[in-house]
Parts: C-alpha cells; sequence; structure tokens
C-alpha cells in the first residue's frame, strides 16, 4: 500500500510496475531509401506506477495512445523513449531469453478473446500449452489437475476442458482467457477493454470475477477501458489519457467526484445516466459538448493538446506553452488553468 | 394528429431465421405502437431480439433466410408485411428512415457525401441535381458539419466516424420522415462524440414532430433519450413502461437485474462487487415451455417452468411475468 494515492515517483523502486518517461513513435509513411517522411507519437512521456495488488485505471477514447502504453509496459512493442521497470529491474534493454522469466509474471487480456484462442485447440490445450512450456507441471495428470483448478478459478466446470472455443459464449470465452492468463501466475495483468465486447449482465459476471481474483492471488492490474463506469468500480486509481499523454492521475474518488482537467470534466458529463430524475433534475449541471474531434497525433496542435476544443483555453497561454502535469491536492493535472 | 394517435402499430410480429440447425424465432410474438412525436427505446441485450426487430419494420431482413412469419406491421393504414418490395422502396427513406450502428457500411464508399444524400431527393421529390446538392448541402450545415460546401464532395472514407453518422442522419432527413429508426446509433462512436450526436438527435427531434424509435443497449442513453421503453430478451418484450415508471420501479425481474448490473447506477459505482444475473441468455432453438428467463430468475415460482407468460398491461405499463404481476395486483 502506497499512502499518496497520485503515485510518487520517489517510491518508483517500491512499485511493482514503474514507467518513466515511456514513448512511442510509429513511422507511418517512408522514403523510397527508408528514411521517415511522416510519425505518429502515439505515447508521449508518460509516467505511471502500480503497486503490487492494486488497479490502476486508464481511460481515454480511441487513439489516445491507452492501448500501445498497456502494450509497451509489457515490452509486447518496443519503446522509442523511456524506461520499464518491473520489481525494481530495468526491462527495457532486456533481451528477449533474459526477459521469459519475466514474461511469466507479467499478462495482458484483450478484448475479443475469441481472436485470442486458437480455434483449433481445446480448452484443455489452451490451458496446458503455458503450464508445459513453463515447466510448471511434470506429468499428464498433474497438467489436468491444474487445468480442472484454473477452470474452478474462472467460474467454468472441469467438463469444459475438452471443448472449443467456438462452443462457448462470449463471457466464457473471456473466463477461458483469463484462466490462461492465471497458468503461470502473474503478478501483474494488462487488461485490455476486457469487458467491452460483452453484454451488461455478462460484463458485470467478468467484472465481480477480475475482482475476485484479485484479492485471492494479490493481482495487480493496469485497467485499460473507455468505459468511465466500469474503470471506477475497478481501480484504486485512475489516469486520463489525451492524445498520447496523461492529462490527469488521481485517486479514482478524486477522478470522478472532482475531477480538475477540463478534458476529464467533458468526459464525466457526457455519460448517459441511466437514472431519469438526475437526467431531469433542474440543478444538474449542463452537460458539457466538446465541439470537435481529438486533433490527429500525426499533427498534433501546439501547445497544450487539448487547447482547440477546451471551453476554458486561453489565448497567448494554452495554444503556446504545452501544459506538464502538477500536483493540486491528491491530482496530477497537464492544465495551465486547473485549480 | 393528436398527441396519442399512434402512427405506427406492431401486432403479433413472428420473424425466424433458418439456421443449420434448424429455425430460429428471434422475434417471437411482439406487439407495440410508436405514437406521434414520440421516442420509443428499445433496450436488450444481444440475441434480444431489438435490432431484428427494426429490420422487419423496414422489410431489410436478409434474405433468404430471414422471414415474417406471421403478424402485421400498421403504417398508415397499409400492412407493411403484405407490401411488394417496390412499394416498400417508397416508405423507406421518404416516410421511415433509418441510421445504424456502423456507418461505414450503409454509406456507399464509392458515392460522394452529397450525392448519397441527395439520392432520395432525386429519384422520390424529381429535385435535379443542382438542387440536390444545395440541399444536401443545407442538411449538412443544419447537422453541424464544419465547412458543409466543401464536405459535401467528400467520400466516405475521409471522414471520421462521428462525421459519417452526422451525414448518416443528415441523409435520413433530407426527407422529412415521419417515423426514424435509430440502431444502435452511438455505440461505435467515443464519449464525447456520443454526447455531440445525441444533443444533435434531441435537437432535430425538438424542431420536427417526428418519432423515433431507439435501438439501444445503453441503459443511460434510453435514460436520457426516449419517452417510452420496451425491454426485450430472448424475442420477446418482457416488459414496457415510461422511463420514468421503468426506471424508478422496474417490474419484470430481468429489467431490474439489468439496471442492477451496471456499474455506474445509482450507489454502485463504490461497490465491493456489482450484483449480476447468473446464467446466460437461452438458446432460441431448443426453448422450452413456460417464461424464457425462468433459469436465470430468483424469483420464478412452479408456474414459470410450464405457462409462457404474455405481455400483461397493469396500469398504464406491461410486463410479461406472473409474480411481477400478482404483486401489482395485491398492492
Amino acid at each position: 500500500m502506497i499512502a499518496d494515492p497520485s503515485s510518487n515517483p520517489a517510491d518508483a523502486e517500491a512499485n511493482l510496475l514503474s514507467v518513466r518517461g515511456i514513448g512511442k513513435v510509429f513511422v507511418t509513411k517512408r522514403s523510397f531509401l527508408g528514411r521517415t517522411l511522416a510519425s505518429l507519437r502515439a505515447v508521449d512521456d508518460v509516467d505511471l506506477d502500480v503497486a503490487a495488488g492494486e488497479t490502476l485505471g486508464l481511460i481515454g477514447e480511441n487513439g489516445c495512445g491507452k492501448s500501445t502504453l498497456g502494450r509497451l509496459v509489457l515490452r509486447l512493442i518496443e519503446p522509442s523513449a523511456g524506461t520499464v521497470r518491473f520489481d525494481g529491474r530495468d526491462i527495457t534493454k532486456l533481451d528477449e531469453a533474459a526477459l521469459r522469466p519475466l514474461r511469466r509474471r507479467m499478462q495482458i487480456i484483450f478484448q475479443d478473446p475469441m481472436s485470442a484462442l486458437n480455434p483449433r485447440m481445446t480448452v484443455r490445450a489452451a490451458l496446458g500449452e503455458p503450464l508445459r512450456i513453463h515447466g510448471l507441471v511434470k506429468t499428464a495428470d498433474e497438467e489436468e489437475a491444474r487445468v480442472a483448478e484454473l477452470l474452478g478459478k474462472v467460474g467454468l466446470r472441469k467438463e469444459h476442458m475438452n471443448r472449443y472455443p467456438h462452443e462457448f459464449s462470449g463471457g466464457q470465452r473471456q473466463r477461458i482467457v483469463i484462466a490462461r492468463a492465471l497458468t503461470v501466475g502473474p503478478e501483474l495483468i494488462v487488461c485490455d477493454e476486457p469487458v467491452a465486447a460483452l453484454d451488461v449482465s455478462i460484463q458485470a459476471q467478468v467484472v465481480n470475477l477480475l475482482k475476485d481474483l484479485q484479492d485471492e492471488l494479490g493481482l495487480a492490474y493496469l485497467f485499460v477501458a473507455h468505459d468511465l463506469s466500469v474503470v471506477r468500480f475497478m481501480s484504486r486509481r485512475v489516469a486520463v489519457m489525451y492524445l498520447g499523454r496523461i492529462v490527469e492521475l488521481a485517486s479514482a474518488e478524486s477522478i470522478y467526484e472532482g475531477p480538475k482537467h477540463p478534458y476529464t470534466k467533458a468526459l464525466l458529463s457526457a455519460i448517459p445516466v441511466p437514472d431519469p430524475n438526475a437526467v431531469d433534475d433542474p440543478q444538474r449541471p449542463a452537460r458539457i459538448v466538446l465541439a470537435g474531434e481529438p486533433p490527429s497525433p500525426t499533427d498534433p496542435p501546439a501547445g497544450c493538446p487539448f487547447h482547440p476544443r477546451c471551453p476554458i483555453a486561453r489565448k497567448g497561454l494554452c495554444d503556446v506553452e504545452r501544459p506538464l502535469l502538477r500536483t493540486i491536492g491528491d491530482t496530477k493535472v497537464a492544465c495551465h488553468l486547473a485549480e | 394528429m393528436s398527441d396519442d394517435a399512434p402512427i405506427l402499430r406492431v401486432e403479433d410480429l413472428v420473424v425466424a431465421f433458418d439456421t443449420d440447425e434448424g429455425e430460429l424465432r428471434a422475434v417471437d410474438g411482439v406487439s407495440f405502437e410508436v405514437r406521434a412525436g414520440r421516442t420509443l427505446g428499445i433496450v436488450g441485450e444481444s440475441g434480444s431480439g431489438k435490432s431484428v426487430t427494426a429490420l422487419a419494420l423496414l422489410g431489410l431482413l436478409p434474405e433468404p433466410a430471414g422471414r415474417i412469419v406471421r403478424g402485421s406491421i400498421l403504417w398508415g393504414g397499409r400492412d407493411l408485411t403484405k407490401l411488394p418490395e417496390r412499394d416498400l422502396e417508397k416508405i423507406r427513406g421518404r416516410e421511415i428512415a433509418m441510421i445504424f450502428q456502423e456507418p461505414m457500411t450503409a454509406l456507399d464508399p464509392l458515392y460522394r457525401v452529397g450525392d448519397q444524400i441527395g439520392e432520395g431527393l432525386r429519384h422520390h421529390r424529381g429535385l435535379s441535381r443542382n438542387e440536390a446538392r444545395e440541399k444536401a448541402i443545407a442538411l449538412l450545415a443544419r447537422i453541424g458539419i464544419p465547412a458543409p460546401a466543401e464536405r459535401v464532395d467528400s467520400y466516405p472514407h475521409e471522414l471520421s466516424g462521428g462525421m459519417r453518422q452526422r451525414v448518416m442522419i443528415a441523409s435520413a432527413l433530407a426527407e422529412d420522415p415521419q417515423l426514424l429508426v435509430a440502431d444502435e446509433p452511438t455505440t461505435a462512436l467515443d464519449v464525447t462524440i456520443q454526447a455531440q450526436i445525441l444533443a444533435l438527435l434531441a435537437d432535430v427531434r425538438r424542431a420536427s414532430d417526428m418519432s423515433v424509435i431507439l435501438i439501444t443497449h445503453d441503459l443511460g442513453v434510453v435514460a436520457e433519450f426516449a419517452d417510452d421503453v420496451l425491454v426485450m430478451y430472448a424475442g420477446r418484450i418482457v416488459e414496457r413502461a415510461s422511463r420514468k415508471a421503468l426506471f424508478e420501479r422496474p417490474l419484470h425481474p430481468y429489467t431490474q437485474g439489468l439496471l442492477a448490473s451496471v456499474p455506474g447506477f445509482l450507489g454502485n459505482a463504490t461497490k465491493k462487487r456489482l450484483p449480476t444475473i447468473r446464467g446466460l441468455v437461452p438458446d432460441l432453438r431448443t426453448l422450452g415451455a413456460g417464461c424464457r428467463f425462468r433459469d436465470r430468475c430468483d424469483r420464478a415460482i412452479d408456474r414459470c417452468a410450464k405457462d409462457d407468460p404474455s405481455l400483461d398491461p397493469v396500469g398504464d405499463r406491461a410486463v410479461a411475468c406472473f409474480v411481477a404481476l400478482a404483486e401489482m395486483e395485491a398492492r
């Protein structure tokens, strides 16, 4: 447990995951000779920490870089800048052989479980494979017992192990993917939109499962999602991304009850509320409808990346100078005008 | 037209699909009305039949797999289920317009935006090419597209998802339809863009006396946008109520469970666990007797396994549940 909910860079050593200045530039166009003609800064100078056993939520809209960031911290893609420390060790420069034992300790689950599962492999084979590869079971009997145990953990039955992915519903498939991530005994799981493709009633089941597993196994999650309500339910702290950067980072309570960045405020006010009394309440603050759309990361605006859509942007300041994250109370916010 | 007059009346609609494993009744005996100037929300999860209902209304069921087995769709004195395709074509777009979740599949990638908006105007209204173009520019301006005189010559792939959805709405509004069927119009969009599109739809509705059928899985969107709500489950309507009544006092155990499992609903956000509905949606090909929700229902009684509850009125709402009905009548 760390006392400061907005995370403290000085504690970097103590955190399970600690990311400093991470960046990723994708080249989108090359010349005939391989020179870069156009590039896209998907993630730009991001710091974040995840303590053992906690959930950091990462929210933002399409193209804000949240999924790229999730892959960078696992080194599924190579960063262009910055460092990632896992359990105190800089993994940015490790070669694949040195990285392998660490890979067991960090896993990822994706939005679409069907594409994450091999359609020609039974559940038994899909879960047995990582167990064997990592030498976690010695005999076939041991393997079968372990697969059965894992299925039980995610709320499936032993009989399910001889079936193929297409024989399951979407929610059950996501349970299988979660069970497979658990085979190797990870400490950190990056959850990339794990419930976005599921129906509401099934979503709640999977969200509860992830919470139960966290309590039981002490897992840390980096929980990437666009659904603000799900993120609030899952997370202790939340980071808001816009155009490749973190614009606000605070405890879930501060983000949802007292957002400071104008983008966070607009995001929260845009969620349709399933409560007609709140909708009809004349006291309810008017919805902030942002004009325009997020700018392209291939051609980011000068100054604050949010200023072209910002309702409070100040000319001569926000369109000129890029705001850095600064601390207000328990919140870190990248806005010149936030208070 | 009086406020209460239904402009659309659907009676006992049954839609079936032929699948490799036999016939599947995606919509099984659905009846409802849409009143003039009102917005009817149809909410349900995948497989509930909400989108198939919309497709059936417009005669857009995928052929030959899907067909209307029985029932009627009464529109302006005519039964749409009996009309030949060439008559339906005249109604679609002109009287009843539709917008879909994914505008990229609904817009033709080979035609400029202006030509697609103007197509119906030229065909149905006999406008010249120039007149249709001028009207398209005016519509693009009305729905908040910047530089409409330039955008009118864009191709769909040159636009963002939010812009494409605006173009589809412009195209739907071109001929001043009496009914707009919107199937998950904001589901594929980011939250801030969804807010823009919902605000736009609200403006459009205020400015005309158009009725809207809004199909969505998002209870929040229904709570903000609909006047009346139908809740669908496994091909049936399980509850009908005004928006306020539904959210204040859901009667059907499925509606209750669905509302409770939304993370943002009421005090849910900070609870330790979310309430859930156990189990899965039943397979529509192997339905037995009884209520379709009974296996997932905490309040099921013996009768629920034997008899199939119909959508029975209670006051000015209706519910398809023996237990809820008995409770209401006991009050």
